[in-house]
């Protein structure tokens, strides 16, 4: 379970354009939960993740992750049990390497980078069949440079390569933002299948209204630091993308745009 | 042949130099200035092993780790002070000039009469009298060999996918739960390391260390590495440590043989208009490359 207890963050503070982002931020993930979290830009969402994942310091509050104060922990030291896809497909991936040595890479997630050989031979017909599932074609293209594959075929990487090793949580900052439609579809059906086959606790940022209402089995709407919409599982069940939109409208509204 | 012979000495020791620098620029993309320090360095302690009677082929292992040593302490000051990369190697280079002069004792240590790599009993017994002017020559090549298999069978490792990862995407080896600053530092050590190393051969061919003998080692480097990687770029086949051995080969005969025709005070000039002469070519040719494309 993770949780986020009266969460203080402030941007550039000590100046005049100091802005407080959140004051009092609480939020409960329970184990298992599929949260998709929607809201106008500079709502909070990326922050909040970034928080999550140790990237971006608090001014104050407590981050528990079973009830451990994970606060002062580093952010790589997080990582052993969170995996996170980026936006940004590059982010994910090393472009100067191939696909089997970035595939071996994250292989080794959670153990010692030693002195042994980076890729094992005995392990590539697993990374095979993996790559396989995704049905792009990588599993013929072992030896190719990762940077030479489109955002599609490398976001699908990324998100590979982040569940490769057991981890608890995942987080996805917008990670289908960058892609066509075609292709991000394709990726969120990856997604969905991963999170349920691993039994992962996940959290969604996204963009896409349509998305956040057909996955996941809770929704969360941000809107100048605070969830104003906090929907689970029965009640996020009735709802239509419509609902959504007018929700993020009347708020919109109220802020004046 | 004897002008071959030394273009062919001084590519391969500034070869090593040249594998260091291709950790540092090429993969871990740190412009590192402490190479300007970390090369006499490595001459500096080799010197003053050798005056003091220690066994020459033991400094290779001294150099190796004063070097180490020395790009650790660049690593710290970027990492944990936060320093600029470019200032980080500028403050280490600045101190290593006053601590090679300690190490060493003088500004210029003459080991002609001293037994070095090249020129002991154990060589002059065992090696036939035919080979002897090629004795230079050929402990250089074994050493830059040994050097570069070593090099080559460590990028293959765990550790040395997770350096080519630091340089390629640093977010990556976060989210792989290791601290990048740690395999940056890491990938400083082992540069250094190679740097003061050619150092210490280079001191031992030259028969005298010379605090001077930094200056300009960097761009040495960089001409070398730029030369290997981008003139070999379409040949798969050959590792990007040998090209930039050959890179470095390649840029010694020009030096020589523009030195031939000029005066040597002209030699800081030839190599700057050469150094340049190599950027822009390797400019144009990624150019068309992306034109083609």
């Amino acid at each position: 379970m993770l949780e986020l207890r009266n969460i203080e963050k402030y941007y550039n503070p000590g100046t005049v354009n100091e802005m407080c982002l959140f004051h009092g931020f609480n939020l409960k993930v329970e184990k298992g939960e599929f949260v998709s979290v929607v809201g106008s830009n500079g709502s909070g969402k990326t922050s909040m993740l970034n928080i999550i994942c140790g990237s971006i310091p608090i001014d104050r509050g407590q981050i528990l992750l079973d009830g451990k104060d994970i606060t002062k922990e580093k952010e790589f030291r997080r990582n052993r049990r969170i995996g996170r896809v980026y936006q940004n497909p590059a982010l994910g991936t090393c472009p100067a390497m191939t696909i089997l040595e970035n595939m071996s890479l994250a292989d080794n997630k959670g153990s010692v980078y030693g002195l042994r050989r980076g890729t094992n031979k005995a392990r590539t017909e697993y990374y095979r069949e993996l790559l396989g599932q995704l049905g792009l074609g990588l599993e013929d293209k072992m030896d190719v440079k990762v940077g030479s594959l489109s955002g599609g075929q490398r976001q699908a990487m990324a998100l590979l390569m982040s569940t490769m090793t057991p981890i608890e949580f995942l987080i996805l900052d917008e990670h289908t933002a960058a892609l066509d439609p075609k292709t991000a579809e394709l990726i969120m059906q990856l997604t969905d299948k991963l999170v349920k086959e691993k039994k992962l606790t996940t959290i969604m940022v996204t963009h896409n209204l349509r998305y956040a209402v057909e996955y996941g089995n809770r929704l969360l709407m941000m809107h100048q630091g605070q969830a104003v919409l906090d929907l689970k599982r029965e009640e996020k069940q009735d709802m239509k993308v419509d609902d959504i939109l007018a929700k993020f409208n009347e708020i919109s509204i109220e802020c004046g745009n | 042949m004897d002008f071959i012979v030394t273009i062919l000495e001084q590519g391969l020791i500034y070869g090593i130099l040249a594998l260091g620098l291709l950790i540092t620029y090429k993969i871990l993309d740190f412009p590192d200035l402490t190479v300007d320090g970390s090369f006499p360095l490595g001459a500096a302690v080799s010197a003053a092993l050798i005056t003091r009677g220690i066994n020459p082929y033991l400094t290779l292992l001294a150099s190796f780790g004063a070097g180490v040593l020395a790009g650790i302490c660049t690593g710290l000051i970027h990492v944990k002070g936060k320093v600029r990369d470019l200032l980080s190697g500028i403050i280490m280079m600045t101190a290593l000039w006053t601590l090679n002069l300690r190490i060493a004792g003088t500004s210029n240590v003459p080991l002609f009469s001293k037994e070095t790599i090249f020129k002991n009993e154990f060589l002059s017994t065992h090696v036939p009298q035919s080979l002897s002017p090629y004795i230079t020559l050929l402990v250089t090549l074994l050493l830059t060999v040994i050097a570069k298999c070593l090099l080559d069978w460590y990028l293959g490792t765990q550790s040395g996918y997770l350096l080519c990862a630091a340089g390629d995407n640093p977010v990556l080896v976060t989210s792989l739960a290791k601290d990048q600053g740690i395999v940056k530092i890491l990938g400083l050590a082992i540069a250094n390391g190679l740097v003061s190393l050619a150092g210490c051969i280079f001191c031992q061919e030259e028969r005298v260390f010379e605090i001077s003998m930094g200056t300009g080692a960097m761009v040495i480097g960089l001409a070398s590495v730029i030369i290997g990687t981008s003139l070999f770029r379409n040949l798969s086949f050959l590792k990007t440590t040998t090209a930039v051995i050959i890179g470095s080969i390649i840029y010694k005969a020009c030096v020589a043989v523009a030195i031939r025709n000029f005066e040597p005070r002209d030699m800081k000039l030839i190599t700057a208009v050469l150094f340049l002469a190599v950027l822009i070519i390797s400019i144009e040719r990624k150019r068309k490359v992306k034109g083609n494309a």
